[in-house]
């Protein structure tokens, strides 16, 4: 009836990597901002399974404060690549290069 | 057998019923739907196929069931075949955890309730934002112009009003302190009709943002504009034919039923009944049990009658008195609901 | 139960997890990304619930694959982004990223096997389960400030979004 916490804290290893790998592939800039996500759940998942092991609340307190921080940056962020968009039409990262618009 | 065996199945019985009765909810629910807004508009709405219409639910299954299924060319597959079951299979979810009526045990089997969930509230609210999803991605999919601006109106619109949905919710969590749904119910039921939180509760102002929040999420009119035919021939579901629109049709009306199961549970006392303990207790076992079955279905059936009633007197809102609406007026509303809310229970 | 559920879902849920990762990198068209992560998001809630955190679970939902992703598809669709085409990035990341993505996985997973008893067994039951009000208490008692600077944090940030995609007046 158990697994082992390790078990998860390997799965969230696996998924950060994965996170990773995929932000310095991917080419469209929404992507991207998907893969710093899938970063962010990965942490979520290990901050989860030391709170299960510590028995300790904090532990989900943060999970809960980086919620709350990656709507923001969400909202933010994807209102940044609209603006990107309208400006140079395209989203493919490597045609971003210019800091000025 | 073994008690293990026993209760597996008899837990599926209990979903395989409560699967059945939904869907056949939902056909009558179409059924009463045109007979209702015929009435309205002086016609008299279908009545030929068996007496006064009713077996005009199975003539429409049969009909869309044998229908071709067009597959258009341009459409992007897989999104095109997934939408509508992600729409359906979210609106019929949210069903699990409802419960009908009270709390009554055999076998280790709570009959009246699929699953009893600490969180059941948040279970519903995180279905029903990702039933978004069906809408969004079969306008995305269908690869048409209509579709896209229904599906792209739907998702600012739904995304816009789970908020003040969700925010209208919260003075009833506060009262009962639980997001359980039983427990919110067991809250209401001590007094009848006074204590149900529309009325004793103070809700009242938190269940007309709710029940104005669940008409725009569940795409119906008056804030239909995610079909709109008038200006969009038919919205997201323009190139969909056959069972895929029929699935999009049963989730409509599916999600209908459950708005009208949630307002229930967290407005109007679920199960219990309006006179609370003026009416003697009924002494046989099986009335006992049926009755606040009664009283539930009583309370759906005037929502959904109202959902319809609304449907066949209001013109539709422009896009963006629709938003405006949302942003500036629900939300708001919502947040001043939940101080006052607050500042009520906080003594106690 | 001889049969052992809790590690069956466990490992439904965790291949899920990488499936929808892995899709997540190998798919060209960013809708479809956005779905593997939506995939990826929800049975992370179901392996929450696994933890006993049940109210994380349900915001995961609601917040993840409700909110967040909902603006991803909603900005994907109005954007109408194409599939991408792969440029080659720059040879800093092929040279560093990927070998040090590689070196910290193996890492990772060789401290986490090697301290894997110390670090115990996770079980359902036994006052496992971190209950809404548990959560509240320590939220609204003990971290009062972080929770309310998080405001100010999202107020800041619908401003920022607010500003950013506003139409310029010409």
């Amino acid at each position: 009836m158990v697994v082992p916490i390790a078990y998860y804290l390997v799965l969230s290893a696996i998924l950060f990597s994965i996170g990773v790998a995929a932000f310095l592939i991917k080419r469209n800039i929404i992507t991207v901002f998907m893969s710093i996500e899938l970063m962010l759940n990965a942490v979520n998942l290990t901050f989860v399974a030391f709170a299960h092991q510590w028995h300790q609340v904090s532990g989900q307190i943060f999970v809960f404060f980086v919620m709350v921080v990656a709507a923001a940056e969400a909202a933010v962020g994807l209102a940044i690549i609209i603006a990107i968009f309208r400006a140079r039409n395209t989203l493919n990262v490597d045609q971003v290069n210019l800091m000025k618009l | 057998m073994s008690p293990l065996l026993i209760y597996v199945l008899l837990s599926i019985a209990k979903v395989a019923v409560v699967t059945v009765v939904l869907l056949m909810c939902v056909a009558y629910t179409v059924l009463l739907e045109r007979k209702v807004v015929g009435r309205i508009q002086n016609r008299f709405g279908p009545s030929r196929v068996g007496p006064f219409g009713l077996l005009q639910p199975l003539a429409d299954g049969l009909k869309l069931f044998l229908k071709e299924d067009i597959m258009p060319t341009s459409v992007y597959r897989p999104l095109y075949i997934l939408a509508p079951v992600i729409a359906l299979a979210c609106a019929l979810l949210s069903i699990a955890v409802v419960p009908f009526g009270a709390n009554i045990q055999y076998r280790g089997i709570d009959l009246f309730q699929i699953s009893d969930l600490n969180i059941g509230l948040l279970v519903i609210l995180g279905v029903t934002s990702v039933g978004v999803y069906g809408i969004a991605l079969s306008g995305w999919a269908s690869n048409n112009k209509y579709s896209l601006l229904g599906s792209l109106r739907s998702s600012a619109q739904m995304v816009s009003y789970e908020l003040a949905l969700g925010l209208s919710l919260v003075g009833v969590v506060i009262r009962a302190g639980s997001l359980r749904l039983r427990d919110i119910v067991d809250v209401q039921a001590t007094h009848g009709i006074l204590s149900w939180n529309v009325f004793g509760g103070f809700q009242i102002v938190a269940f007309f943002i709710y029940l104005i929040a669940a008409y725009a999420e569940t795409n119906r009119a008056p804030f239909d504009l995610v079909e709109a035919e008038s200006e969009l021939t038919g919205g997201y579901h323009t190139e969909y034919s056959s069972m895929k629109f029929a699935m999009f049709f049963m989730a409509e009306y599916a999600n209908m039923i459950t708005v009208g199961c949630v307002a229930t549970l967290l407005f109007f006392g679920g199960w219990s009944s309006p006179f609370g303990n003026l009416l003697p207790a009924p002494n046989n076992i099986v009335i006992q049990a049926l009755l606040p079955i009664f009283w539930f279905v009583i309370k759906v059936f005037f929502f959904v009658f109202l959902y319809i009633w609304v449907r066949g007197t209001t013109p539709r809102f422009r896009y963006d008195q629709l938003m405006g609406f949302g942003w500036k007026f629900l939300v708001p509303l919502a947040i001043a609901n939940i101080i006052v809310a607050a500042l009520i229970y906080a003594p106690r | 139960m001889a049969f052992d559920m809790y590690l069956v879902i466990f490992l439904i849920f965790g291949a899920l997890c990488i499936a929808g990762a892995l899709n997540l990198l190998l798919q060209r068209h960013p809708i479809n990304s956005a779905l593997s992560l939506i995939v990826v998001m929800t049975s992370l809630a179901v392996l929450y619930l696994l933890l006993g955190a049940e109210f994380l679970a349900a915001a995961q939902v609601i917040v993840y694959s409700g909110a967040i992703m909902v603006l991803f598809t909603f900005v994907i669709m109005l954007l109408n982004a194409g599939e991408e085409e792969r440029t080659r990035g720059s040879r800093a990341a092929y040279l560093v990223g990927f070998p040090g993505v590689a070196a910290l996985l193996g890492l990772l997973t060789y401290i986490f096997l090697s301290v894997r008893m110390p670090l115990g067994n996770a079980q359902l039951g036994g006052g496992t389960l971190v209950t809404t009000s548990d959560l509240s208490r320590v939220l609204f008692r003990d971290l009062l400030l972080p929770f309310e600077v998080t405001s100010i944090l999202i107020l800041v940030a619908i401003l920022g979004a607010v500003a950013l995609a506003r139409k310029e007046e010409s």
